[in-house]
């Protein structure tokens, strides 16, 4: 399996980059970690004339945490977020997905952001980030703008990223106190993409009631999708079991999988609610404990 | 083409290459470094596994332009006067049978090992899940790790 | 455990020593030498065009744009093979296979052209070049469709062909197996299939080919399990463009793995010896991953109707199976000549009944050709999931303990040799206690309380048993032959002047450990340290004629070549003893390393000083040197056994199967070295868990595969393999001269049937009575949903 020729350019900064997306519009790729382009360019799936390594640009590695809202560059790698001690400790929703991606030789090359751009609807992140509530940004030939996640995922494939931009970093805002999160996969075997996949986080008020709920599904659908009714439902209840079943069954509902060698429609179906239920049992007994 | 210095076990290449050429056929086929191999085509098996500045990489899934400055590891790299311990552990404990996937899992432990000096079982399974075997089930290639574990924990315990 | 042999000290390490392997050295330090690795001067690459379709017309190829590219040299297609009738050759089984289509393709990824170049980027870019123009045509893809009227006829190459059947195969007494079937108190019938599936070595097949103009000398480096055979067949079959067998050298190098794929003989080996036969250079194919799993043999596809006649009380009478065989285009199974169904006649197991009857037909698809054994001795695996599935089934049926249905039905050991009801002699056996010991070391009858509790919470456990008898050891010369080729295998001992030596043998490692193994036997029959003792195989041109590495045959076979040649050489050492002692030879007694006086244990000769006077002082009218050659030709097959015990739980929720404990009790006579024996079970477990759960090559209507990549083919990883727990009992053969039996392939016939018996255990309270493998989460969700007891 061999790719095919292209054209090759490491620019040292980002407004160099832009430059040569401009240049060369949809013959170009932005190659990052590269483990969803290099695979489908062996492939022949993708052919570009050129490749645009970004990896040489500097500071795009951070992952910090700043007025209450968590930001993590374009060049950190899964690696990195699951030896981030600010990552286990506060956001264990990205821990326990970036933990179950691929195996540990590709999560130290493939990068947050490249998970997300690659709009793919089996990849894990899309559904954390839903889950999240996380904004984008896409740095562009004239400057930067956030993209609400809601707003970035718009089809099989298809993001709201144009073609001369790239997306520089990920926001998320900082989980109240009383939040947890989590998310569960099941895989055929490990490191294969989702029969289906559940984010969740959840943050608790006084009571115990339900303040806020993301639920995010990964691929059960032709994009990554938002379980807002699900969401809804659990908002303002103080969670028993009804509440979570009844959540469960609506996130089911969201779902709109195809059947394939991963299973049926209704399979998947059932496993969303399988998963959505027993990631409620977790998530409030965590934060209740 | 492109001109790529790389320095692969410590002694730097400066070579010509084409974008395309995949950094295992540079290797391979450029430096002729034959440690390293080819299993498959979609990053799942792990025989190419080799370390980029001391992290374990799919060697079959980066250009070789990608790895330009950069300290490449290969199974070739790994023995000094004495065997690696980790090298000695996959003797020592029947860790390989045919071979070939081997030095990919050599080099996975050695990133393993590099941020997990003691790994229990569990750990040492799911960190060489990107590598196949099917030769050994699996057994002896955790005990082969836990013995390098246990010895290189030893070794700098000593100096 | 008592051993039947001298232990020799461990600076000889002959046999029962955990001597650690002599060949891992290159491997650890990357210094194996497998196919990819070789690479001569002026080396041109090939790459192969291939077919998307699974059937269809090949209406035209036009190679211009390819030729184009600066580097490529030739597109070869059928037609240009034809030229030389190179476009066809013989399968092992006698059928026909294409090298290249000249009009037809038969199946998805078929090799339809190939392309030569100086680089294999220049070769991958010229393969897209290629314009190929197909007519599709309805596929035949279902084989219980195959044998209908309306199906087309798929090997219309076959003058007179009017139907897609291959072959009708039967053995047994029908009219008492139907009999016995009429007179029964119980009867247990299931449907069971065997699934494709396919070996995935980590290293896929290829090959260097040499040809040298000026000597008119082809050497082949390939990766093969059998080097000699292959010689012989290209002699055969390449002889009328000049290929002559003393000009032929076939070398099998460091392969990466074998478990049967590496038996037959690929197209892709063909074209590449062509080419660099037309172009006098060498010419190197290595197959990627994809190409291999959708185009080299598969193993299985044996669709079973299986019952099992027994009395109330679950004494069994009588066997019965009816199977469908799934062929592919053609028959390329690796099955010696005489057996088109291979050793599946051991399927009566391990039980004492004297009437079976099986009969098997095979036919053709629309999918690739195969039939190779996937680390099983020819067809063994279908044969014991079909007895061990089915015995369960019967303790299901009259409500025994499937353990205790067992016990009652085991051949005892001393009705061996025991004569089966389908014509083998099975060697040795003492079936009784490796179950015992399997149930003793997992505490299974704490496991069956436990399971009970389970139930009663509405939990799901299982236990699986299996109590496997295999066959091996290929074979017999009377019955055993490759294309005519008898199945021996040969050793030749050669002992050099200072007391080391070198041995070479007609078999081929695959990562079995020979190297270490057969220095082993020989350093038990000789006393020359195992350290010293170098063992080569696979190069055709130096080792002695052998028909290769597979069936578990290695041992058995050449194991007990080398152990005769060995004894010849001690007879020889004996008679240079007397000769330095000046005692007679009656007078002299041995013990690995020497021969003393009888009574004057100081006056002695070590082998190392003996061996040093075959070469300085033998004695007058003896042959000068110490080198010995044996071709060892089997009294009968030997028949390793064992029991397993699988616990699952199961994820009611999911309907993943969670294998909690696994225990394998094996039993191959003899063990050579405990070390490697232990590891080719741990690798075999892990061979049976996959088609038990995980692996099954697909294809939809059209006959395109859907799983054809290691994405969606799931080889397990360390983490779906369980921590597998081992033990041995040993009853040594008693034909083999060391009494050992071989093993390689007993734990992945004997794993699937464990696995599967305990999951449908789990679930038999439920009235499940089979589940075919693989075991999906999915399969086993549907099979929760139906009975309303999924989460």
């Amino acid at each position: 399996m061999i790719p095919g020729s292209f054209d090759y350019s490491a620019p040292s900064s980002l407004e160099e980059a832009i430059s040569l997306l401009q240049q060369h519009g949809d013959d170009a790729k932005i190659l990052s970690g590269g483990h969803s382009l290099i695979p489908m360019m062996k492939l022949r799936l993708a052919s570009p004339a050129h490749v645009i390594d970004i990896n040489r640009i500097p500071d795009l590695d951070y992952i910090k945490e700043e007025d209450g809202v968590l930001r993590i560059g374009a060049l950190v790698r899964e690696a990195d977020l699951e030896e981030s001690e600010l990552i286990r400790s506060k956001y264990p929703i990205i821990y326990e997905a970036t933990k179950l991606i691929a195996d540990p030789s590709v999560r130290n090359v493939a990068t947050l952001a490249g998970n997300l751009a690659h709009g793919d609807a089996a990849n894990d992140h899309p559904a954390v980030m839903l889950a999240l509530g996380a904004e984008l940004v896409a740095t562009g030939p004239n400057g930067s703008r956030t993209i609400a996640i809601g707003d970035f995922f718009q089809g099989f494939f298809t993001t709201a990223l144009e073609v001369n931009e790239i997306l520089t970093e990920i926001r998320i805002p900082s989980p109240a106190a009383n939040s947890s999160g989590t998310y569960l996969k099941l895989e055929r075997k490990v490191g294969d993409y989702a029969t289906a996949g559940i984010a969740l986080q959840l943050a608790l008020g006084p009571q115990a009631v339900c303040e806020s709920a993301g639920i995010g599904l990964t691929n059960v659908g032709d994009m990554p999708i938002k379980a807002i009714a699900a969401e809804q439902s659990l908002v303002g209840k103080t969670l028993n079991d009804e509440h979570m079943k009844h959540a469960a069954e609506l996130a089911s509902d969201a779902s709109d999988p195809m059947p394939d060698l991963r299973g049926s429609a209704e399979y998947k179906k059932n496993m969303v609610r399988v998963l959505t239920y027993r990631a409620l049992k977790q998530v409030v007994e965590k934060i209740l404990s | 083409m492109h001109s790529i210095t790389v320095t692969v076990n410590g002694q730097a290449y400066t070579k010509e290459v084409e974008a395309r050429l995949l950094l295992v056929h540079f290797i391979r086929d450029v430096l002729a470094l034959t440690g390293t191999h080819i299993g498959c085509d979609t990053s799942n098996c792990g025989a190419c596994t080799i370390l980029i500045n001391g992290r374990s990489v799919k060697s079959c899934t980066q250009f070789a332009v990608q790895a330009d400055g950069k300290e490449i590891t290969t199974v070739e790299g790994m023995a000094g006067e004495a065997l690696h311990p980790i090298q000695e552990g996959f003797k020592e404990e029947h860790g390989l049978q045919c071979g070939f996937c081997t030095p990919g899992m050599i080099m996975r432990a050695s990133d393993l090992l590099s941020k997990n000096p003691n790994p229990s079982e569990e750990e040492i399974r799911w960190a060489i899940s990107g590598n196949l075997c099917r030769c050994t089930g699996y057994n002896n290639i955790v005990k082969a790790i836990k013995y390098a574990a246990s010895k290189m924990t030893e070794e700098v315990v000593e100096s | 455990m008592s051993e039947n042999y001298i232990k020799t000290p461990k600076e000889i390490c002959g046999l029962g020593h955990r001597m650690k392997r002599k060949e891992d050295a290159r491997f650890i330090q990357g210094k194996g030498r497998y196919i990819d690795d070789i690479v001569l001067p002026g080396t041109l690459y090939m790459d192969i065009v291939r077919s998307p379709y699974a059937y269809a017309k090949i209406l035209s190829i036009n190679s211009e744009k390819a030729l184009a590219i600066p580097g490529v040299l030739a597109v070869i297609t059928g037609k240009d093979l034809e030229a030389y009738n190179l476009h066809w050759m013989p399968t092992l089984m006698s059928d026909t296979q294409m090298v290249l289509p000249t009009d037809t393709v038969m199946y998805q990824a078929q090799e339809v052209a190939a392309v030569i170049a100086t680089d294999k980027y220049i070769a991958a870019d010229a393969v897209l070049a290629v314009d190929v123009e197909y007519e599709p045509m309805k596929p035949v893809i279902d084989p219980h469709k195959a044998l209908d009227a309306d199906a087309p006829v798929l090997r219309s190459d076959k003058e007179g062909k009017t139907d897609n059947h291959i072959w009708h195969w039967e053995a047994g007494d029908r009219t008492a197996t139907d009999t016995a079937f009429a007179n029964a108190e119980v009867v247990v019938k299931e449907q069971i299939y065997t699934p494709r599936i396919h070996v995935v070595s980590i290293e896929t097949c290829g090959c260097v080919a040499d040809f040298d103009k000026v000597e008119g000398k082809l050497t082949l480096y390939m990766t093969t399990q059998a080097p000699h055979a292959i010689r012989t067949v290209l002699a055969l079959v390449a002889g009328h463009v000049g290929l002559s067998e003393e000009k032929i050298r076939v070398i099998s190098p460091d392969i990466g793995g074998g478990f049967g794929g590496k038996v037959p003989v690929y197209p892709g080996y063909v074209i590449a010896t062509a080419a660099s036969v037309l172009i006098g250079k060498p010419v190197k194919w290595i197959e990627d991953r994809m190409e291999n799993l959708q185009a080299d043999s598969f193993a299985r596809d044996y669709h079973m109707t299986c019952e099992l006649a027994a009395t109330k009380e679950g004494k069994i009478q009588a066997l019965r199976i009816k199977t469908l065989a799934d062929h592919g285009y053609t028959d390329a199974a690796a099955n010696p000549s005489k057996f088109p169904a291979g050793m599946f006649s051991i399927c009566t197991g391990s039980y004492d009944y004297d009437t079976a009857f099986t009969e098997m037909d095979a036919v053709y698809t629309n999918k690739p050709p195969g039939g190779v054994a996937y680390r099983c001795s020819f067809r063994v695996t279908e044969a014991v999931h079909a007895i061990e599935r089915m015995v369960d089934r019967l303790a299901q049926e009259i409500g025994k303990d499937p353990a205790q249905l067992r016990f009652e039905n085991f051949i005892n050991k001393d009705q061996f040799p025991y004569q089966s009801a389908l014509g083998w002699e099975y060697d040795s056996g003492d079936y009784h206690q490796a179950l015992e010991k399997a149930m003793e070391i997992i505490s299974y009858d704490e496991l069956r309380k436990e399971q009970a509790e389970k139930r009663a919470n509405g939990e799901l456990m299982g236990i699986g048993i299996s109590s496997f008898t295999e066959i091996v050891g290929a074979g017999p010369s009377k019955h055993f032959d490759i294309l005519g080729i008898k199945m021996f295998d040969s050793a030749e001992i050669r002992v050099h002047p200072t007391g080391k030596a070198i041995a070479r043998f007609g078999t081929k490692s695959q990562g079995q450990g020979h190297e270490t193994t057969y220095a082993q036997i020989i350093a038990q029959e000789l006393g020359i340290p195992a350290e010293h003792i170098q063992v080569e195989e696979g190069d055709t041109d130096t080792a002695p004629y052998g028909l290769g590495t597979y069936a578990s045959r290695s041992t058995p076979t050449a194991g007990a070549a080398a152990v005769i040649a060995a004894r010849k050489l001690r007879d020889k050492a004996k008679k240079i003893a007397a000769h330095l002692l000046e005692v007679s030879e009656e007078d002299l007694e041995w013990e690995p390393g020497k021969f003393s006086v009888k009574g004057a244990p100081d006056k002695a000769k070590t082998i190392q000083e003996i061996v040093f006077a075959a070469y300085t002082n033998h004695p007058q009218g003896m042959e000068a040197g110490f080198e010995a050659v044996h071709y060892y030709d089997p009294p009968n097959l030997t028949f390793p056994f064992g029991s397993y015990i699988c616990v699952v739980d199961i994820d009611k929720g999911t309907g993943q199967v969670k294998v909690r404990r696994f225990i394998a009790v094996d039993d191959c006579g003899t063990i050579i070295n405990p070390m490697v024996v232990e590891g080719q079970i741990h690798g075999g477990l892990t061979q049976g868990l996959a088609p038990a759960l995980y692996e099954e090559l697909i294809y939809d209507e059209d006959g395109n595969i859907l799983n054809g990549s290691l994405m969606d083919y799931l080889v397990p990883t360390a983490v779906e393999s369980p921590s597998w727990e081992t033990a041995h009992t040993v009853t040594p053969s008693p034909h083999h001269p060391i009494g050992a039996k071989g093993v390689g392939e007993s734990p992945t016939v004997g794993a699937p049937p464990a696995i599967a018996n305990a999951v449908v255990d789990a679930l038999s309270h439920l009235g499940v009575t089979h589940i075919d493998i693989p075991i999906t989460a999915t399969k086993v969700w549907e099979i929760l949903r139906e009975k309303g007891v999924a989460e």
